[in-house]
This record gives structure tokens, sequence and C-alpha cells, in this order.
């Protein structure tokens, strides 16, 4: 076996090591949000005689935010395919759409949150207010954080381009954002469609 | 016909092309669409909420084999054992605070039982 291919199979164990410490640090992640599920699901009802999600929610508006991270979990995923064929120009691709389209669901997301605090049902309204406040705030903090390493991501790939150590950043990377995009399938269905529906 | 090939296609093996990133993407794309039909135009009625939550599941699982590529590890399958511990933990914690919190909803009041059952049926005709 010469340098070259030990080299080679000491990178990919060690690709194959980062994504399952990753992952797990994913798990404990999702027991957060099992907690902020969970303090939603109890307080949900807890609308001290002010509005319920029915009220409040602008379904649409939500089902568009929806699928844009839909499509950038998407875009991602075309840039991950971009690394395992070594073509930068469909990574930058991929990374540009799915940096333009977490920072369109995140505006979308401050735009709802400005909207409903100058309506006066901030999350000190109610305690089921304070509680979604919580819940899709924590969610949107992570897509920020995602954002912010995303920015730095492709700063990376600019100046150093293609080799195992950036190859391990975007797998993880990737790891995170379609992350998101699982957690936001159930923000989305029992805060908002749960929500509206009864 | 070996049928293999097409469960390395559609949900297993170890290559990644865009034609399974666009299997998972519609596939998410139609599940998200048919919930949001289910209660926009109240497709059903006792059935709805198990019918999203289900649908949720449904495309969790979808983004987990196509995003996530959880069905192609091989040998121990740590990403798959963490997974379904932290969904049991997650159960656990979401019907027990909800279990316990309605019980304790109803055992906090200050009313004899039929007052309590009368009460109870007023909340769950306002959606409790």
């Amino acid at each position: 076996m010469g340098a070259k291919s030990m080299s080679a199979a000491a990178d990919s164990a060690k690709l194959h090591r980062t994504s399952i410490g990753f992952w797990l640090y994913l798990m404990t992640d999702c027991m957060l949000f099992a907690s902020l599920f969970a303090t939603f699901a109890v307080l949900r009802t807890a609308t001290a005689d002010g509005p319920s999600g029915a009220d409040i929610f602008q379904l649409p508006l939500m089902l568009v935010s929806t699928v844009i991270l839909l499509v950038s979990s998407f875009a991602c995923g075309i840039a991950l395919i971009g690394l395992k064929n070594r073509n930068m120009v469909q990574i930058a691709w991929g990374l540009t759409a799915t940096f333009v389209l977490g920072v369109a669901f995140l505006s979308i997301e401050i735009y709802e949150f400005a909207h409903l605090i100058n309506e006066g049902y901030g999350p000190d309204r109610s305690a089921f207010l304070s509680a979604f406040f919580t819940l899709v705030g924590t969610h949107g903090l992570h897509i920020l954080v995602g954002l912010i390493w995303l920015a730095v991501l492709g700063w990376v790939f600019y100046k150093r381009g293609i080799n195992a150590k950036s190859g391990r950043q975007l797998t993880i990377f990737g790891m995170f954002w379609h992350f998101l995009d699982l957690v936001w399938i159930f923000v989305f269905t029992i805060v908002y469609l749960l929500g509206v529906l009864s | 016909m070996d049928l293999r090939i097409y469960y390395r296609l559609f949900v297993g093996g170890t290559f990644m092309t865009i034609a399974r990133y666009t299997i998972g993407f519609i596939l998410s794309l139609g599940l998200t669409l048919l919930a949001y039909a289910v209660v926009v135009y109240k497709l059903l009625d006792t059935w709805a909420v198990a019918a999203l939550i289900a649908l949720a599941i449904v495309q969790m699982i979808v983004q987990l084999i196509y995003f996530l590529h959880i069905s192609d590890e091989t040998g121990p399958r740590y990403k798959l054992q963490s997974f379904i511990y932290m969904a049991s933990l997650l159960v656990f914690l979401v019907v027990g605070s909800l279990w316990i919190m309605g019980h304790l909803n109803y055992n906090m009041m200050n009313m004899s039982p039929e007052q309590k059952d009368g009460y109870m049926m007023g909340e769950k005709d306002r959606g409790f």
C-alpha cells in the first residue's frame, strides 16, 4: 500500500469518526428541542384570554417558508454531491443557493415575530406565546448559527479549495442543515398546522 | 429479477446522486402540501391530528434516508442506534409531560368530581 492510499484511508476513517461524533451532537440537540416541544404542547391552550394559534398564524406564509427551507436543504445536498465529484463550481452554486434561501427563511421568521410583537402578541402576552417564541426562536437561532457557519465555510473553500479538512467541514455542515430542516417539519406540523386546526 | 438494484437506487447503497436527492425532495414537498391541504381544506375530521403527526413522521423517515443517508451506514449502525435511543427518550418526555400535566390540571381544581367533569367537558368543547 503506497503512502498516498494510506493517507486516503486515514482521511476516510477520520471523516467517518467526525461524522458519527457530530451525529451524536445532533441527537443531544434533538433532546433540547424535545423539551421545548413538550413545554409548547403542555402550554398550547394557556392563552390567558389572549389569541390562540388559529387567531394569529399566517399559514400560507409559513407554507412558503417551509418550502424555502426544503429547497435550501436540497441545494445543500447539491453542494455535497459537488464535494463527492470534486466539482468546485457545483459546491459554490449549491452553497450560495443554500445561503440565500436560508436568509429568506430567517427574514420571514423575523418579519413574523416583529409583526406579532407589534400587534401586542409578544412572548409576555401568555404562556402559549412564551412557549411559541422560545421553540420557534431556538430553531431560528440554529438557522442563524448555520448561516454564519456557511459564510465561514464559503471563505474556507474560496481560500483553500477542496481538501480532506474542508471536505469534512462541509460534510458535517450538510448534516446540520438537513437536521434543521427535519426539526422544522415538526415545528410546522405541531405549532402551525395543529395550532390552526384546533 | 434482482430486486436489490431497486433497493440500492431508492433506499440504500453508497452512491449519492442528484436523482436520489430529487426523489427525497419531491416526496418531502408532496407530504408537506398534503399536510397543509388536510388543515386548510379540512379533508379529515376526527383523524386529522393523528394523520398530521403520521405525515410528519413519514417525512422525517424520508429525509433521514434521502438527505441524511442513515440507511447507507455499514458495520455497527451507531447513527441508527443513537437515533432510536433519542427518539424513545423524546416520546417519553413529550407524552409523559402531556400526561402528567393533564392529570395535574384535573387534580388541582377545587371542585367536586361532578363539577370537575362538567368543567373538563366544557374545556373539551373549547378545544382543550
